[in-house]
């Protein structure tokens, strides 16, 4: 019995070695590599993913793409290993091996071949080592990153020739940096080697050279832990200047997110007195406009995405000014000069057409997508600038410039300042006075329309939009004091940037209350804000 | 301005109570008691709860019903206003008299209801995950507790992706506080250094996530694999992808591990610049079984919008309902002594294709899912549990409950059992 086992287990290891073998693909063949990704574990697709690499298949890069993007598929029908890529909207399959087209395939008709984050990984590096010599400089930009990101020693002889063919500035100098970071990570290097690597890592200045030197501080050559201690010092010291101008950059920032929200307040509470607390679903209506602009454009008019936000501005300040106007006719002006019970009605109108808005288009958030010149972000130094955030600030002074224009230039901007002045006077002037509030308040419900189509990109869609912002915005225009709109100017970047240098050291929910409580210490001390119209048009 | 906001949802009402069928069964209808806000911050969570609430009612009549009764659901609107949950569900058990209700999402509505249903003893069914150190005799907890939600998270990050530095970020309330505790402690026993975590906490609906993102940046470029697990509630999340989207922070640099964000949030979302990025739950729409594809096929026809997706909390409500059917066919009665002690160990099949077990701590069983943003709004599992995870109502990890454990039935029958003292009241809640 012992022996018949002993025996067994013999031919079942010879076996083993045989059937193993005759399953696993061999190098070099593309084919069976690319068979083998559908049944593999996630360890295994990633081994396949750097000997599909190994190929230099012309193919390589194209399946290893689709595969990162998820957009490698096996097809129900016949196992076959397929890219699926849209064609005019709709999902259409091309033979990974020979590009075959299989036409359109139907919603569950593929099963897309699993990844992960360490799988993308695996492949941009992959993808980095196929396109290191290709024509395209940008390419070879994107294959000098992955380079960085995934440094391997066993790449340094690669990387190095690849530098020395190079002729593009940008591509080079990535290069360098690739070369530099696999030379740290290689344990043969030598120590002057290593000490010209960490000077080329060090230029760059930046959190990501932070990444690479501090780790090697700990290193047991005292050399090299000097030179990247001195390294890691030297872009600390750095970073703490352009950290004073980031804050500066994110308060701006968020002064002209508040500056928009309560710019439109500034005209019906701060000019006309009335306490509209159905300010923030102006807002709210206006971010709804530019999701509807955007359905509309994306399946009626796909080219014109882009300039969804330039066709939603003009409709939000017409669908909430008319809105305005409405409440204004409807409900405020019967209450003028009773402010508690302005209150009240305005919070009822706000419930109404939050309650409104949840039947109409659902409690859930809408998705309002981001132009592509809204996108992503740039760097000026150790400091990130995104250009949605750059947009609005932009788009806020825009329209406090415009304003500005309206209110002090222009006939009915007369008008509007005299009616509030002194309604009386006025009305004896000549001037249709119910006309100008009406008119008054429209304006400011416009704008915070257009507060909403700028709002829509960097926050939620939802019915309640509008609640975020109702309080922060009174809180700038008496801030800033009632009545002037350069004081709500000031509010709202000295809020935005005090909250922004506060926030790093006591933490968001703490900066909020400081800033909250000083606000309040201030109108104790100044109780018309920053600006105090002076004459009696306040208490009028 | 409270009876306003109901009045509104009044009219909300009246329509949805029309929808729901009552079928030729014979016998009163069994009441079912639906308890989500549909109105206010929460209504964007909870809305959806109600209708696979009502869908669920609706499949069981066309099965005849529950002991040859049909039923019939009883919808009220706490308008996501914490002591009116209170006040509703003490309309529901007195007013409406209904055997069971199904409700709440926050911690703290839940907290706000307890003395409601300890006090008229009837039966709450909590769909949501949630921090746990809490058991109590007249509620079940369908939704994770920490140990089947945030610790294998943890796990398969710290295993699979070599995570070794960690930001907690998230909401500042009572939910995120207990799970972040009781991460900094896994961790910490784990031997993460107290300077590899950083902690962070932001107001409900925080809209401006630049400092924080930029922290995280800053935080990340220490030289280790560093992850975000978050806990950031409803509302901010969409600000906060967004802003991690453009400042360029991918899912392959610092991935984000997310409890509260699922399908249901995620539709508000171009997720294009976040795939990679992870969720933990214990059910995704995209898992592949019979059992789910019955279930959204029937969730599609009920809504009557192909567009609309499921997700972790109807799952639990789904696994509640059915579990709850069962306890009730089992007792032959709905009396709510019967019903409790009659569900402990009955087991119904969840949607990921396991048999779900109701347990003594009155917590499930579930398995747990990690799953990574598609570019289709859906998520794609790339690892789960072996087998399914234990509900734990008091947390191993942190010193204060580490000997406590929750047991309804005899001879314990306590919610915060001291395994050392062998007394019951180890904490009171």
């Amino acid at each position: 019995m012992t022996r018949l086992r002993r025996w067994l287990a013999v031919t079942l290891l010879l076996l083993f070695p045989i059937s193993a073998a005759a399953q696993t693909p061999v190098d070099g063949d593309f084919a069976a590599l690319v068979g083998a990704l559908p049944d593999a574990s996630f360890a295994e697709v990633e081994a396949l993913v750097g000997r599909i690499a190994a190929t230099n298949d012309d193919r390589a890069i194209d399946v290893l793409e689709a595969l990162a993007e998820g957009d490698l598929h096996t097809l129900d029908s016949n196992a076959a290993v397929v890219i699926v890529r849209d064609v005019g909207g709709d999902d259409h399959a091309f033979d990974a091996l020979t590009g075959e087209s299989y036409g359109e395939i139907p919603r569950r008709g593929s099963s897309a071949i699993r990844v992960n984050n360490s799988l993308r990984r695996a492949v941009a590096a992959a993808v980095g080592t196929l396109t290191l010599r290709h024509p395209d400089p940008a390419r070879r930009l994107e294959a000098a990153q992955a380079a960085f990101d995934a440094p391997d020693p066993a790449q340094a002889d690669a990387l190095a020739a690849a530098l020395d063919a190079e002729q593009d500035a940008a591509v080079r100098q990535a290069l360098s940096e690739a070369v530099a970071r696999a030379v740290l990570q290689d344990d043969a290097a030598t120590v002057p080697d290593r000490r010209a690597a960490i000077d080329v890592i060090a230029a760059r200045r930046d959190g990501v050279a932070l990444g690479v030197l501090t780790p090697l501080v700990q290193s047991p050559d005292t050399e090299i832990a000097e030179a990247a201690g001195a390294a890691v010092e030297r872009i600390e010291r750095a970073r703490q200047m352009w950290n004073m101008a980031q804050n500066v950059w994110f308060g701006l920032s968020l002064g002209s997110v508040l500056l928009l929200a309560a710019i439109g307040l500034a005209i019906t509470f701060g000019v006309m007195g009335v306490i509209n607390m159905a300010h923030g679903e102006l807002v709210m209506l206006g971010a709804y406009t530019t999701f509807f602009v955007q359905n509309i454009i994306r399946t009626s008019f796909p080219g014109l995405f882009d300039w969804s936000l330039l066709i939603a501005a003009p409709l939000a300040f017409l669908v909430a000014g008319a809105v305005g106007v409405a409440i204004e006719r409807g409900c405020v002006r019967f209450l003028y000069g009773r402010p508690l019970e302005t209150l009240l009605a305005t919070w009822g109108v706000s419930l109404i057409l939050q309650q409104t808005v949840r039947s109409i288009f659902g409690p859930n958030n809408r998705e309002v997508g981001n132009p592509s010149w809204m996108s992503g972000a740039f760097e000026i130094g150790q400091m990130t600038i995104t250009y949605n955030r750059l947009w609005i600030l932009v788009f806020a002074l825009a329209v406090f410039a415009v304003l500005l224009i309206v209110m002090r230039r222009t006939p009915i901007g007369l008008q509007m300042r005299a009616v509030t002045q002194n309604r009386a006077m006025a009305a004896n002037m000549g001037i249709r006075t119910g006309w100008v509030d009406a008119m008054t308040f429209g304006l400011g419900a416009g704008i915070a329309g257009l507060a909403g189509v700028a709002l829509s990109q960097i926050d939620n869609v939802s019915p309640n939009l509008g609640q975020s912002y109702i309080v922060d915005s009174f809180m700038v225009v008496v801030f800033g004091g009632a009545g002037n709109l350069w004081g709500t100017l000031a509010g709202a970047f000295s809020i935005g940037i005090a909250n922004k240098f506060l926030e790093p050291y006591a933490g968001a929910v703490l900066a909020k209350i400081v800033v909250l409580v000083a606000i309040i210490l201030f109108i104790q001390k100044r109780p018309r804000g920053l600006f105090a119209v002076k004459g009696r048009a306040v208490d009028a | 301005m409270t009876s306003f906001r109901t009045l509104l949802a009044g009219a909300g009402l009246a329509t949805t109570l029309m929808a729901s069928t009552a079928l030729a069964q014979s016998g009163d209808p069994i009441k079912v008691g639906v308890l989500h806000s549909l109105s206010g911050t929460m209504a964007i969570s909870e809305t959806t709860l109600k209708d696979v609430m009502l869908m669920l009612v609706e499949e069981q009549n066309k099965k005849g019903g529950v002991l040859g009764r049909p039923l019939e659901a009883v919808v009220v609107d706490p308008a996501s206003d914490w002591p009116l949950f209170a006040e509703k569900a003490r309309e529901l058990i007195e007013g409406e008299e209904v055997d069971v209700v199904f409700g709440a999402w926050t911690s703290v509505s839940r907290k706000s209801v307890l003395p409601v249903f300890e006090e008229l003893n009837s039966i709450l069914f909590y769909p949501v995950q949630y921090e746990g150190e809490e058991s109590q005799r007249n509620v079940f907890y369908t939704g994770a507790a920490p140990n089947q939600q945030a610790i294998p998270a943890v796990d398969y990050l710290m295993e699979q992706e070599g995570v070794e530095r960690w930001v907690l970020a998230g909401t500042d309330y009572v939910y995120p506080r207990t799970t972040n505790k009781i991460l900094e402690a896994y961790l910490m026993d784990k031997g993460v250094a107290a300077e590899d975590i950083m902690i962070n906490y932001t107001p409900f609906s925080h809209s401006d996530w630049q400092t924080i993102v930029s922290d995280i940046k800053t935080f990340g470029s220490a030289g280790k694999k560093t992850a975000v697990v978050s806990t950031i509630n409803g509302d901010a999340n969409v600000p906060f992808y967004k802003e991690l989207g453009n400042q360029g922070i991918a899912a392959t640099d610092i991935p984000v591990v997310a409890f509260s964000v699922g399908e249901e949030e995620l539709a508000g979302l171009d997720t294009a610049p976040l795939v990679g990025h992870l969720a933990a739950w214990n059910y995704f729409m995209s898992v592949d079984t019979p059992e789910n594809d019955a279930f959204i096929n029937t969730w599609l026809d009920f809504i009557g919008d192909e567009d609309r997706v499921t997700n972790d909390p109807m799952e639990a409500h789904y696994i509640g309902f059915n579990m709850w059917v069962q306890a009730v066919e089992k007792a032959g009665t709905t009396d709510a002594d019967a019903v409790i002690d009659s569900i402990i160990g009955v087991q119904v099949p969840n949607l990921t294709g396991g048999m779900s077990e109701m347990l003594p701590n009155h917590h499930i069983t579930k398995p747990v899912l990690v799953g990574e943003i598609q570019d289709d709004g859906q998520f794609s599992v790339v690892w789960e549990t072996d087998g399914l995870v234990p509900g734990d109502a008091w947390s191993d990890f942190l010193p204060e409950s580490a000997n406590l454990i929750a047991d309804w039935t005899d001879p314990i029958n306590c919610g915060n059992w001291n395994t050392v003292t062998e007394s019951c009241g180890g904490v009171t809640n």
